[in-house]
């Protein structure tokens, strides 16, 4: 599970979004929305951040710089080493996702959505997908999506880019049977209202991130889990809002 | 080769390491990640008479060299390591373990040890009496040397298995604390637990940790986890396991200078899972390059 990687790519994508590709072994990596944790140095704790893509070699993260640990990672150059535990989490449950599922990511929550989408068109799957933003200077991946052959519709909160609203109000007019989503914890609880079954992914602040401190449990109907291990991704009907 | 087992109350353990209470389960998720029976023993989650789903989230807050917890003794109850946990436990780990327990009242603590007296696999129990993190239990036992001792007594009295105390730092004299478990027939002392701490966000104004406050482990309290040991081993004659940020073997080394006859790893399992693994790996090197033949010879050995 701990890999030395390095890094081959690191480049802003919109505002304080950044693009890092690493490369390394990416074996212990099985399902589309697990996640990797970081060791940074001069961090006593690593950053747990969401994988994007990834083939055997390399994998792509997108990540939001939101205090001195993601400052310090977006300003890493090509050929620094990072100490990474790879493969955390469970990820999505692809076979339970049907042929067209809707996937719904609201800012830093679409990068694990990305890697669900290839992974569900590679396996012949035509899923739809809602992008949510506050603005257009915060809009990324568009181009990524549509050449998965996928047309993403794109709200954005004040209209700026795509069309206005929130990403709920782009769901409107898609059959929702069946949806994945990633993003802030109102936005999931949003979606997953218009949702008749699906797979949520959440966000919570960790330690370890493979299972050991109990720092990130939530109750669900079916007891705790703890989003790093038997997480980050809750079924719809496991999930106590 | 150098010599590194010692010897815990007549347990004979193959090296001094021992992961801390809550920063290692009940030992499955490391058993994943290598043998874990190379460790010395280790300390399981703090079991409680009652399941307990812990404290509101979040309940980590990052520190300079260091963090802060407030998971609040989060486990399934005593019942439940006893039947589930404690059973699976022995299917990869064959050494004897050491069950942390903790209550909100003397009858609590009772309770729980006895269940634990009667698994095989429990080699000694330690008694948290210092848990910063739970309102009214833990630490308030921990805080007095009559509380302490009360518990200390009415466990020792309901078991055979060999009694840890756990203590607190967060207390004015912890030699005192220390000294009334001993006379209340403990047969051992571990310190420290955490400290007491508090992170705000600037930004929101406002505790990181929705408890507010938490308990601090990490490299940064490790000067004085190994101050408090020297204190208490000078002032107790029974075994001691000290901890508190130590993160690798020349860690281990000084704990056990300054008296400490077994050492428990928290944080850096948390940060590297593979922590303790390294730190017994390079232990005999340390100990070479050092002159020290048999570990246990250097236990108290500062004067």
């Amino acid at each position: 599970m701990e890999e030395k990687f390095v890094v081959l790519e690191n480049r802003k994508l919109a505002k304080d979004i950044f693009e890092m590709k690493l490369s390394g072994n990416t074996k212990a990596l099985k399902a589309p929305g697990q996640f990797i944790n970081i060791k940074l140095e001069g961090f006593f704790l690593r950053r747990p951040i969401s994988v994007c893509d990834w083939d055997e070699k390399s994998i792509t993260i997108v990540y939001k710089v939101v205090g001195e640990g993601t400052r310090f990672m977006s300003e890493l150059e090509k050929g620094a080493q990072l100490n990474i535990l790879s493969g955390l989490g469970n990820g999505f449950d692809v076979k339970k996702c049907g042929g067209s599922p809707v996937l719904v990511g609201g800012g830093v929550g679409i990068p694990p959505m990305y890697g669900l989408a290839k992974v569900l068109v590679n396996a012949g799957k035509k899923p739809q997908v809602v992008m949510g933003f506050n603005s257009a200077e915060d809009v990324f991946y568009e181009k990524e999506f549509k050449a998965l052959g996928i047309e993403p519709v794109i709200m954005t909160v004040d209209g700026s880019f795509g069309k206005k609203g929130l990403v709920t109000d782009g769901m409107k007019g898609l059959s929702c049977d069946y949806v994945c989503a990633c993003g802030p914890e109102p936005m999931l609880k949003a979606v997953s209202e218009l949702a008749c079954d699906g797979q949520f992914s959440f966000e919570a602040r960790m330690a370890c991130g493979f299972g050991a401190c109990m720092g990130c449990s939530c109750e669900t109907k079916y007891g705790y889990k703890r989003i790093c291990k038997d997480g980050p991704v809750l079924f719809k009907e496991e999930i106590k809002w | 080769m150098v010599d590194t087992s010692v010897i815990l109350s007549g347990i004979k353990l193959d090296n001094p390491v021992i992961p801390a209470s809550g920063t290692f389960g009940y030992g499955k998720e490391f058993a994943e990640l290598y043998d874990i029976n190379i460790l010395g023993s280790f300390s399981f989650k703090g079991t409680t008479k009652e399941p307990r789903f812990g404290n509101p989230q979040p309940r980590i807050a990052e520190c300079y060299s260091g963090m802060i917890n407030s998971v609040g003794l989060q486990n399934p109850g005593v019942d439940a390591v006893s039947a589930k946990e404690l059973k699976e436990l022995a299917t990869f780990f064959r050494k004897p373990v050491i069950a942390n327990i903790s209550g909100f009242s003397v009858e609590e603590f009772v309770d729980c040890a006895k269940i634990m007296d009667k698994e095989e696999q429990v080699g000694i129990i330690e008694v948290n009496v210092s848990c910063p993190n739970v309102h009214n239990g833990g630490m308030s036992f921990g805080v007095f040397p009559e509380s302490a001792a009360e518990v200390t007594k009415a466990v020792k009295s309901a078991v055979n298995k060999p009694v840890y105390i756990k203590l607190s730092p967060n207390v004015t004299d912890i030699t005192q604390i220390a000294k009334a478990c001993e006379e209340s027939g403990a047969d051992g002392i571990s310190l420290i637990n955490t400290l007491l701490g508090m992170r705000i966000d600037i930004n929101r104004r406002k505790p990181v940790i929705a408890n507010k406050l938490g308990g601090f482990s990490g490299p940064a309290i490790f000067p004085v986890a190994v101050g408090m040991v020297y204190r208490v081993a000078k002032t107790v004659n029974i075994p001691i396991m000290g901890m508190g940020g130590v993160s690798r073997a020349e860690d281990v080394i000084e704990m056990m200078m300054a008296g400490a006859a077994a050492v428990q790893v928290g944080a850096a399992n948390l940060v590297d899972p593979y922590a303790c693994k390294n730190i017994i790996e390079s232990l005999p090197g340390v100990m070479e390059r050092l002159g020290i033949e048999k570990v246990s010879d250097i236990i108290g050995i500062v004067e």
